[in-house]
């Protein structure tokens, strides 16, 4: 990969980079590949500032007594930890960023359909992060990213207010996104871009919108109670008020799961992409693939108190959720049958995306699977709030979901930036992500089943050689997150040009330019093929299907 | 006593062979759908890896096998449903003639009270092969009564009684974890469960007390005039509270509710929540007069005077004598 003998820099085409300069052109646009770039930027510092939380939780764990740093600084640390992690990268990680800068070029569109909010979507984020970041340099808070009451609104001497109320905002933020995309997906789609031609990111997209648009509002009123609680003392939540403890944990969850498939789903969709795309085949069992996407949705809002099992809800509750859950993990499994089955005989490529794509299935394998074991009443018993459960969403919640977020980073960087990235470091990153990702949470399901609980600033003796593991892999997990951030950067000037489509890729979003024209299509597409028509693609190569750019 | 390096907790009560036992069939389940999964990948991945000249061939799908496996999975997720249904019925359900400890918890300590009246802090002593039924609830904030050893774990709420149980199997001091995150000194609201042979229990629960705490219960029922109204005819202003717990009780709104733990507290901190069918609601409430240790003391007493009635902590030996007794020999 050497750059240094490049000659001549070609002269660039117009595009949505270059179209304007200045940071007016940026703060005050409505591309909506720009405001994608605009998340990226900021999603990418909430993910330093939470992976920086996370590396001093695991240098405090490394032993046994609470030597690194304070009970009370540790408390915070995980609490922010999970706040900035859930509500200020991963909900909006995949869909703002990438789900912005595809979702009106997969379907032919040439933006989302209310660019201005999307726009207010972006300030909205941001005035929500510069809460989060004031509360953090006030003091912090010490909740748990849960909130739990009573201790969150009549215990916790942390501001408590400010950051509930940065994460009320930024659901703002996420609520006018979902409903971008939901209208865009029904309004927009280019002449022939039937629902059934769809590509899979979009139908994940669209279940993932909704569970933004339905689930997103109880949180906030959540919030607001807690609020309403802890300053004016209405009795809600806290017994001694006359409040219900429980009520607060059935109202966090109800929105607290669903989140979850904001998380997943997209990445589900972004994986479905690489996959059909390095096995040159169309997707096995596409309308099973699509429904399960929004059976996941539906569901998904159903089974909320498996959160609650040993909280104290009555039998009879456990029972029919631990019955919902297991049939929310079918379509999962369905999902998962089908990305294997696709590559049956396909013609199969192992470049950077795909190698996500296949840690991506095997990690959210292995989270799916034991969620089943969290699904299960008796078991549950034991290994709620321990470790185990620790373990059990972060293979879904970083195994999965931010392994297809870096998969569709590596996947349309090309397409995003206009450059090439060098292979050989990416899949190098792909191996360090899988094999440090595995050391940091594979012994926490053991220290789970031990009885390790959660948030335990110190531990005993004998739990501490698995700590120490973990806190080796955390190590290595980082050194795979900083590397594509590294080559990234280093592409944008070095990088090589990218052509229009490098993978030879099925979809819309391929037959425009690299990067893209501010209205992403010089003529409006007008669709006549399936989705992923691999087949006409490697039988008659490139012009033939070239829509634009 | 504890290994440097263990992989797999300790098995100490009646309830953790039948954990671990699920767990083992998930975890053989579960690693053969990941091999199943792993090896079609790995397989698929090399047999199918490209080749210059040769294309991939499409297909398109299979209704039947998407059946296949959606259904498959389902029935083998409703086994493990059922199974894990039937674990967590029986840690759910106290067998009736289970010893009682009535648990507060605060921020960030235990305290224990056993029905005899002897009293325990961030320690809990129990016999092998005796029912204990924990009666619990807590002065501040949410915690989680966790002894990974006995598989079992219940929060703890303010304003209100959770109830766990376990039957120790095996002698030794096991780890009592706090689970649900509760401020500063989360980490260390530990203590241990010392589960000791019978004879030796026995020893150590003969050290003094201040009597049983159906007891010290009586005593605060009389300072605090209950009786006057509670009386033990059917003369008085509030019911007769002889026999009430564990029986249904028609309320004046028509509802029947069953006098647990949870409805005596209620009737003391909130008497107007449920009227009893007959009765005026005429009586104060002692919120904020009782601490929770006091509450404890009353519902061990309002028991007391009732059948069947709760055997106090006595070993498995003795435990058939004292049944005989019947409930009058508890209240000295």
């Amino acid at each position: 990969m050497s750059m240094a003998t490049a000659t001549i820099q070609p002269v660039e085409r117009e595009n949505y980079l270059n179209k304007h300069y200045g940071v007016g052109s940026w703060l005050f646009t409505t591309d909506h590949k720009r405001i994608a770039l605009l998340y990226l930027i900021s999603i990418t510092f909430f993910f330093f500032i939470g992976g920086l939380f996370a590396l001093l939780i695991r240098l405090e764990l490394l032993t046994p007594a609470g030597d690194l740093v304070q009970a009370d600084t540790y408390n915070k640390l995980f609490t922010m930890h999970g706040q900035v992690m859930v509500f200020f990268f991963l909900i909006p990680s995949i869909p703002a960023v990438l789900g912005n800068f595809l979702v009106p070029m997969m379907i032919g569109a040439k933006d989302l359909a209310f660019p201005r909010i999307n726009l207010l979507s972006w300030y909205l984020y941001i005035i929500a992060g510069l809460m989060m970041v004031h509360c953090m340099l006030t003091g912090g808070v010490d909740t748990g990213w849960t909130f739990y009451t009573p201790f969150s609104t009549a215990f916790s001497n942390t501001k408590v207010i400010e950051a509930g109320l940065a994460i009320f905002v930024s659901g703002f933020s996420s609520i006018l996104t979902g409903l971008n995309f939901v209208v865009t997906i029904h309004r927009m789609r280019a002449p022939g871009m039937t629902w059934s031609r769809l590509p899979l990111f979009i139908w994940a997209h669209y279940a993932t919108s909704i569970i933004q648009i339905l689930g997103t509002p109880v949180i906030a009123i959540t919030l607001v109670l807690v609020v309403a609680e802890r300053a004016l003392h209405l009795g809600i939540f806290d017994p001694k008020l006359g409040g219900d403890p429980l009520l607060f944990q059935h109202l966090f969850w109800f929105y607290s799961h669903p989140a979850v498939y904001i998380m997943i789903l997209p990445s589900m969709g972004v994986v479905t992409e690489i996959i059909a795309c390095f096995s040159r085949k169309r997707i096995f069992g596409y309308s099973f693939v699509a429904f399960s996407s929004i059976a996941i949705a539906v569901f998904g809002f159903l089974v909320w108190a498996h959160h609650m099992f040993v909280a104290g809800i009555s039998v009879y509750a456990a029972l029919v959720f631990s019955i919902l859950s297991y049939a929310v993990a079918v379509p999962s499994a369905v999902k998962v049958f089908n990305w294997t089955a696709t590559l049956y005989k396909g013609s199969i490529h192992y470049d950077a995306p795909m190698l996500y794509a296949f840690g991506f299935v095997g990690l959210f394998t292995m989270g799916g699977l034991t969620g089943l074991f969290l699904a299960a009443l008796g078991i549950d018993v034991h290994v709620t709030d321990t470790y185990f459960v620790i373990a059990h969403f972060h293979y879904i919640m970083v195994g999965g979901a931010l392994m297809g977020y870096l998969g569709g980073m590596h996947f349309w960087w090309p397409k995003i930036s206009g450059r090439l990235y060098p292979e050989g470091w990416a899949r190098l990153a792909a191996l360090i992500v899988f094999l440090g990702f595995n050391l940091t949470f594979f012994p926490q399901f053991i220290l789970g089943y031990l009885g390790m609980p959660r948030r335990y600033f110190q531990y005993p003796q004998e739990f501490q050689v698995l700590n120490v593991l973990s806190t080796a892999g955390a190590t290595v997990l980082g050194v795979g997150y900083l590397l594509p951030m590294v080559y990234f950067l280093w592409s944008m000037r070095y990088g090589k040009p990218a052509p229009d489509n490098p993978w030879n890729a099925a979809g819309l979003e391929w037959m425009t330019s690299s990067p893209p024209t501010t209205f992403n299509f010089e003529t409006e597409p007008v669709v006549t093929w399936e989705a992923y028509n691999y087949d006409e693609l490697d039988r008659a190569p490139k012009e033939e299907v070239k829509v634009a750019g | 006593m504890f290994d440097n390096f263990p992989l797999w907790p300790a098995r100490a009560s009646t309830a953790a062979g039948n954990v671990d036992a699920l767990f083992i069939f998930l975890l053989i389940v579960s690693g053969m759908m990941t091999l199943l999964i792993f090896v079609a990948i790995m397989y698929f991945a090399a047999r199918y890896r490209h080749r210059r000249g040769v294309l991939a061939e499409q297909i398109e799908g299979s209704t039947p096998l998407e059946l296949t496996w959606s259904v498959i999975p389902f029935f083998v997720f409703m086994v493990i449903f059922a199974w894990g249904a039937v674990v967590y019925f029986k840690s759910r359900t106290p067998p009736r003639d289970s010893t009682e400890v009535y648990v507060v918890a605060k921020q960030w300590m235990w305290k224990l009270e056993h029905a005899e009246g002897q009293r325990e802090i961030n320690e809990l002593h129990v016999p092998v092969g005796r029912d204990v039924k924990l009666i619990m609830t807590s002065q501040d904030v949410i915690h989680s009564f966790f002894v990974p050893a006995f598989r079992m774990k219940q929060d703890v709420l303010p304003g209100r009684y959770t109830v766990a149980w376990f039957r120790a199997i095996k002698p030794g001091t096991y780890h009592l974890f706090c689970a649900e995150y509760c401020g500063t000194q989360h980490s260390g609201m530990i203590g241990s469960i010392v589960v000791m042979e019978p004879a030796q229990f026995e020893a150590w629960m003969s050290g003094g007390t201040s009597g049983p705490l159906s007891a010290t219960g009586e005593k605060i029922f009389a300072e605090l005039g209950c009786a006057t109204c509670h009386r033990s005819d059917t003369q008085g202003r509030g019911p007769n509270l002889q026999g009430v717990f564990g029986k249904p009780v028609q309320l004046a709104d028509g509802r029947t509710v069953t006098a647990d733990e949870n409805y005596i507290r209620e009737s003391i901190l909130d008497p107007g929540a449920k009227i009893v069918n007959g009765f005026k609601p005429v009586m104060p409430t002692f919120q904020g007069l009782v601490s929770e240790e006091q509450l404890n003391a009353l519902v061990a007493y309002v028991k007391s005077v009732s059948q069947p009635v709760a055997t106090p902590m006595k070993t498995a030996a003795t435990a058939d004598q004292n049944n005989d007794k019947g409930s009058g020999s508890q209240v000295q």
